[in-house]
């Protein structure tokens, strides 16, 4: 049954990447505004969230030695998961959106999901109820925050009052600068806990299986975890430097954004030392690879974001399309590559395979991968800057020297590279999903894999008593 | 060491960890938000700011569903060369009324925080029809739809009312002629235009918008709420103390 559930999960994960060509919307300018949020809903809830929450269920039965609680409730979750983003897309193509960022859902999908996860959640306590295992695994701390602090991040930041109830329009609660400050705390902790702390606790349980090490130090992992939980909340208001929002919480985010490198690099490094002694598998296993490389993209992005978020550096960067690289250089470096390699982890153990399909296009999918970052992230880099000085340089006489047309048609070649890096990731993506599909339809199932045992000696080793 | 101890013991028991996570995610949120309600000089006192007409609150939801706040921002930073580029800097009383506010985070295009009689209603049509009309090299998408679709108006009186409940300060004469004031505003020889200055003040400006007198599109809509922008209330042209410290 739970094993149902998570093929579903995955096959739907593969799905939604197949109908998502919006990697690439570099070139897709007809009807920007109505589109983006389709690409950015598509990525980080279908994606993202189709990737979590298999993960997390697989992750939770294995470190705790128990089934699944209930036998409806797990589908709900999955199928009443997909509808709310099915809800979301079709309703931004008809032009139905809050416009809050990374949060556009109208009130009916919003309180849609507010049940949907009250039900992941209790899954998740009643599972762990039931646990043999004494100790609460690393990744599963993860995974609790992520549901817990996204459940409290979405309540708070969607309270508004529909128009009637046979409107889809509502007015949120907040107006000017507490709806900016409250749309910004959202904002910057959907990706602290949904894209971050959920990633993290599939990278906490797949690369040190999957490296066959147990995880470089258990006291990181605590330091890390309670510091991106209490850090973070603060950091949203660096979204908002040399605007109306107050002084003051300007300057509180800029320093918490700054202390935030210390728990990011804790996990990055901690991932990076478990290798220590597997490298040779780095070398040979492109799956392992994806999550290493992914945990270097991880280092450097969070490095990229306490530098943004300093405030001469954000005078710069902010509203140009620096952000958007930094954005994707987590989204695809990070996010994705996490979830490629978990991917193909985790398929072969479920469906009982002895390996995927094919070892060469998952080597094929990370170069491509990895080269499609890159350009988009270089292109970005390098355009965003542009713009930033265009922006702002003066000619002799004192005044500005470039008018805003001048600095668009600058970006040109850039949108061109940026399309053409995406576009790479795509085909990746696309090979990948053609794998997966091969693997599950591989003729002879194996009768039984040792999947069961690196973790427990994971799980084992890692939740050592601090002497 | 004794904290780690702590924490072995501590992650034996989900309860433990569900109440810590929530404890320690609050904090910083609580301490960054609720002040922003309290403290006054937060949102400056300008007692000239009016509120949007219903066409204009319909031009503004046309911009959030076709998603113009994906490339466009709608505040000007304290920078010297935002402050020439796009006029005086965005105070926070501009956006009091606004649910949600509109302030953007990227710049595909141009600043619209002041846009409003920068250009004329003739230019944001043929710019709305097709940007590169206007500006060559221009990759707006065109949004020619607006000209031909009729704008709904028969339950702008809701829509006013919901503003109300969320604390915009509407009258029950503002909700009760929404539908009339919206037709009015942008058609100012007929009958319905008789009271849209009386109950929105006289800065309200009553002009066919979209250069067609006699019908009400989207059109008309979109260009009275671009004209409006910047042009709510006077506060940020005066000198900051005036602005800023009036009671």
């Amino acid at each position: 049954m739970a094993w149902a559930v998570f093929g579903l999960a995955v096959g739907d994960w593969v799905a939604w990447q197949l109908v998502n060509p919006n990697l690439t919307f570099g070139s897709s300018w007809s009807s920007f505004g109505r589109i983006r949020p389709v690409h950015t809903t598509a990525v980080i809830f279908g994606f993202g969230g189709n990737g979590l929450i298999a993960t997390s269920f697989y992750v939770l039965q294995r470190t705790s030695r128990a089934r699944l609680a209930g036998q409806l409730s797990p589908w709900f979750v999955l199928l009443g998961y997909n509808l709310f983003c099915v809800l979301a897309v079709t309703g931004y193509m008809m032009g139905i959106t809050q416009s809050k960022e990374y949060a556009e859902t109208e009130w009916y999908a919003d309180i849609w999901l507010v049940v949907v996860w009250v039900v992941y959640f209790l899954i998740y306590l009643r599972t762990l109820a039931r646990r043999k295992e004494p100790h609460i695994y690393v990744a599963n701390w993860y995974y609790m925050a992520f549901v817990l602090v996204v459940a409290m991040l979405h309540i708070v930041n969607n309270l508004a009052v529909p128009v009637s109830l046979g409107h889809a329009k509502s007015y949120t609660l907040y107006s000017g600068v507490q709806d900016a400050m409250i749309q910004w705390w959202y904002g910057h902790n959907a990706v602290a806990f949904f894209l971050t702390a959920g990633f993290l606790g599939m990278m906490y349980y797949f690369l040190p299986v999957r490296a066959g090490r147990p995880i470089f130090s258990y006291r990181m992992s605590i330091i890390s975890f309670w510091g991106i939980t209490f850090f973070y909340m603060w950091a949203g208001s660096h979204h908002l430097h040399y605007t109306a929002l107050p002084h003051w919480v300007q300057t509180l985010g800029m320093t918490f954004s700054l202390m935030l490198l210390i728990p990011s690099w804790a996990s990055a490094g901690n991932a990076l030392l478990t290798l220590n002694g597997a490298w040779d598998k780095v070398r040979d296993d492109a799956t392992l690879r994806f999550m290493m490389v992914a945990a270097v993209f991880y280092g450097l992005t969070t490095f990229e974001g306490s530098f943004m978020a300093i405030r001469v550096v954000n005078s710069l960067s902010h509203y140009t399309v620096w952000t958007v690289g930094h954005v994707h250089a987590g989204a695809l470096g990070w996010v994705a590559m996490i979830t490629f390699g978990s991917i193909y982890a985790i398929v072969p153990w479920v469906w009982k395979r002895k390996d995927m399909y094919s070892a060469r296009l998952v080597e094929a999918h990370f170069w491509l991968a990895l080269a499609g970052t890159l350009i988009y992230v270089f292109a970005m880099w390098n355009s965003g800057i542009i713009q930033g000085l265009m922006w702002r340089t003066y000619s002799e006489s004192g005044t500005l020297t470039y008018s805003f047309v001048d600095s668009l048609i600058a970006m040109h070649p850039y949108y061109v590279a940026r399309a053409i890096g995406g576009l790479l990731f795509l085909i990746g993506g696309c090979i990948g999903a053609y794998n997966i599909w091969m693997t599950i339809k591989l003729p002879n199932p194996i009768a039984e894999t040792t999947a069961d045992l690196p973790e427990k000696a994971i799980a084992g080793v890692s939740a050592q008593p601090a002497e | 060491m004794s904290i780690f101890g702590f924490h072995y013991r501590m992650e034996r028991k989900a309860i433990g960890l569900v109440l810590g996570i929530i404890l320690v995610a609050s904090i910083g949120g609580l301490v960054e938000i609720a002040p922003l309600f309290t403290i006054h000089q937060t949102v400056e006192a300008a007692p000239d700011m009016r509120l949007y007409t219903p066409l204009e609150l319909a031009g503004r939801n046309i911009y959030i569903r076709e998603g113009c706040y994906a490339c466009h921002s709608q505040m000007i930073r304290t920078l010297r060369d935002e402050v020439d580029r796009y006029g005086p800097y965005s105070l926070a009383v501009e956006s009091k009324y606004d649910h949600p506010m509109l302030w953007g985070s990227k710049r595909t295009g141009p600043d619209l925080a002041r846009i409003g009689e920068k250009y004329s209603d003739q230019w944001h049509v043929a710019h709305l029809l097709n940007p590169r009309d206007v500006v060559p090299a221009s990759v707006m998408p065109a949004y020619n739809w607006l000209l031909t679709t009729e704008l709904r108006t028969e339950d702008l009186p809701l829509h006013l009312k919901a503003q109300r409940a969320v604390g915009v300060p509407y009258t029950d004469d503002m909700i009760a002629n929404a539908s009339r004031d919206a037709f009015g505003q942008a058609n100012p020889d007929s009958p319905q235009a008789s009271g849209v200055t009386e109950r929105y003040g006289k800065a309200t400006t009553l002009r066919v918008f979209d250069g067609r007198p006699g019908q009400l599109t989207e059109m008309d809509a979109m260009v009275a709420y671009l004209q409006i922008l910047g042009r709510l209330t006077d506060a940020a042209h005066k000198p900051v103390a005036q602005a800023g410290a009036k009671p």
